[in-house]
């Protein structure tokens, strides 16, 4: 039995779990040790949301160095639009297993991301992820993760400047 | 308002001063519906984004749905979205190819070419009735300017090469990048809202004295990213020389000596050693057809191009297509594209598009400072019975050359809004 076929739904919805708390946490760093070396963030364009980013303009984009660029800016006081930082709860669910290959796993969840800021209104960012994920020294590890948000745009949502 | 003075223009004093409840006042946004919206040239797409006879895309614009398609003799028509009928949306689609738009109040249908071609049950109207006198109406005048389609709602406007002035210019250096003169809008729109008043993105979108405070976290992710920068000459903020230039009818740009990096062609290390090469070649390319002087026109040089009142094309890190319309005082949608060279090969699209994402775009390292930076303006002009004016004074005693990070092209931004904005001379 290959490594990704003793991963349980449970322990990925555990590890899930664990990334949601990180990021609510704004615990970046702690969130930055799950991505493998070569890892991708993504948020599609709301009107392609099945594209490839070499040919097709996102919201988000990122390798595993803007991924890290992305983090180092966050900290920083001068990141504006999360300067104070928004207050985020993510409710993750319909965790599935689509697929087990080898140490990989491609898994979908829901989420319903609520974001708070000061004298502002509630935001929830509604949709699913994308995930490959690796299992490396016998942990799970994100190789692949994309938020599809799914909005006819993005409208009264504004931006994407934290992590989603 | 209308008893109050929207701007305070006195150059020998210099003094530039824009009334704050221009950006707080209903009324001033109805006022601006009709007397600027209603009589300038608007952006509406760009002829690549429907290329064969049939294909659509429907959009908001001022307000209005609108049907921006090619027809059956592929011609890029703009139909107002409303059965001639009783008034429904006609085609509720985004975007696709169709033989013919079918309301489905009562199904009275229309082809590509706007003509109204199928009434149900037509023979219960009276003899006067013709489907010809029904087809789908369109604005007072189209246009297009080198794949860029405008219309204008008013049928007494000027042509819109005349309008665009000079701009023409500047639009020409964009295409330049392309071998065979054709730029194509890339797929993927971003289309977001920002609770603030339209002019303020006007201004934001080519103001460059906020580069180094609003946008420092995307400064050091670049030097952290190995883009060496120099440090800004004397009477200088940026790294690079720039200038801001009015183009005229309240069209401006800032025009920069690059320091950031092009896709169209400044390699930078962000772009990978593994693009160098690709970079190089269309460095090359653009030497060998346009000459030396022409191809560092359009390689080494970024510019911020505003067109009068709604529509910027951003030539830095990839070039971008920004328009956005009021919803309310405080409110504005905004709708940016990515324009690439048609013949562009894969790698070189592929830097485009990330080069894109490290500056632009509501995810970018860049575009949601500003969007937080103008929110947080508009919050605070709620202040604006007490602080009236916004000064707009910078560079205003200078002879000559105005830098990017002086304010002449925001004062020609404000005094032709000022000018559309007074009644007319045949008050209505």
């Amino acid at each position: 039995m290959s490594e990704a076929h003793r991963v349980t739904r449970q322990q990925v919805e555990d590890f899930l779990y664990e990334e949601a708390a990180l990021l609510d946490a704004w615990r970046l760093d702690d969130w930055l040790a799950l991505m493998t070396a070569d890892a991708v963030y993504r948020v599609p364009s709301n009107d392609r949301p099945d594209a490839d980013p070499r040919d097709t303009l996102f919201i988000i984009a990122d390798d595993i160095n803007r991924i890290r660029a992305r983090v180092a800016r966050l900290k920083k006081t001068d990141a504006h639009a999360e300067d104070p930082r928004s207050r985020t709860r993510r409710l993750i669910t319909n965790v599935r297993i689509l697929e087990r290959n080898g140490a990989a796993l491609r898994v979908e969840a829901n989420f319903s991301v609520h974001r708070f800021r000061r004298n502002d209104g509630i935001r929830v960012y509604v949709g699913h992820y994308r995930y490959d994920l690796r299992v490396e020294d016998g942990k799970l590890k994100i190789a692949k993760r994309e938020a599809v948000i799914e909005s006819m745009e993005l409208g009264a949502l504004g931006s994407v400047s934290f992590v989603l | 308002m209308n008893d109050r003075q929207w701007i305070i223009n006195e150059p020998e004093a210099m003094r530039f001063r824009v009334n704050r409840a221009t950006l707080v006042d209903p009324q001033v946004l109805e006022l601006e519906r009709r007397r600027i919206f209603d009589v300038c040239w608007i952006y509406v797409g760009h002829e690549s984004e429907v290329p064969a006879p049939g294909d659509f895309r429907t959009r908001i614009v001022c307000d209005r749905p609108v049907i921006f398609c090619r027809d059956s003799r592929s011609r890029v028509r703009v139909f107002l979205n409303t059965c001639r009928h009783r008034g429904s949306i006609v085609c509720r689609e985004t975007e696709g190819n169709a033989k013919s738009h079918i309301c489905f109040y009562h199904g009275w249908s229309y082809n590509r070419d706007g003509e109204l071609d199928g009434v149900p049950g037509e023979d219960a109207y009276p003899p006067s009735f013709r489907k010809s006198d029904f087809g789908l109406k369109e604005p007072a005048k189209v246009a297009s300017y080198r794949g860029f389609v405008f219309l204008n709602f008013d049928a007494g406007a000027m042509p819109l090469e005349d309008y665009l002035a000079g701009t023409k210019e500047y639009i020409d250096i964009v295409i330049d990048q392309s071998p065979s003169g054709q730029m194509e809008v890339i797929r993927g729109t971003q289309d977001y809202d920002i609770r603030a008043n339209w002019k303020l993105l006007a201004e934001n979108s080519f103001d460059d004295y906020h580069l180094i405070s609003v946008h420092a976290s995307w400064l050091s992710y670049l030097r952290s990213s190995g883009v060496e920068m120099k440090r800004p000459e004397k009477g200088h903020l940026l790294p690079g020389h720039g200038v801001c230039k009015a183009l005229g009818n309240g069209h401006g740009c800032t025009d920069n000596v690059n320091f950031r990096g092009r896709p169209v062609a400044c390699w930078i290390p962000i772009y990978g050693e593994a693009a160098k090469p690709e970079i190089e070649r269309i460095r090359a390319e653009l030497v060998a057809r346009l000459g030396e002087h022409r191809a560092a026109r359009v390689a080494d040089t970024n510019r911020n191009l505003f067109i009068f009142p709604n529509l910027f094309l951003n030539d830095g890190s990839s070039v971008t297509i920004r328009t956005f319309y009021p919803l309310a005082p405080d409110r504005m949608r905004v709708l940016a594209w990515a324009l690439g060279p048609k013949e562009e090969s894969a790698v070189a699209r592929s830097v485009r598009l990330d080069s894109f994402l490290t500056f632009y775009g509501p995810g970018g390292f860049a575009t949601p400072d500003d969007i937080e930076v103008l929110e947080t303006v508009q919050a605070g002009l709620s202040t604006y019975r007490e602080v009236p004016w916004m000064e707009v004074t910078r560079g205003i005693a200078k002879q000559g050359e105005q830098l990017n990070t002086d304010e002449m092209h925001l004062r020609a931004f404000w005094t032709r809004w000022n000018e559309l904005m007074q009644p007319p001379m045949n008050a209505d």
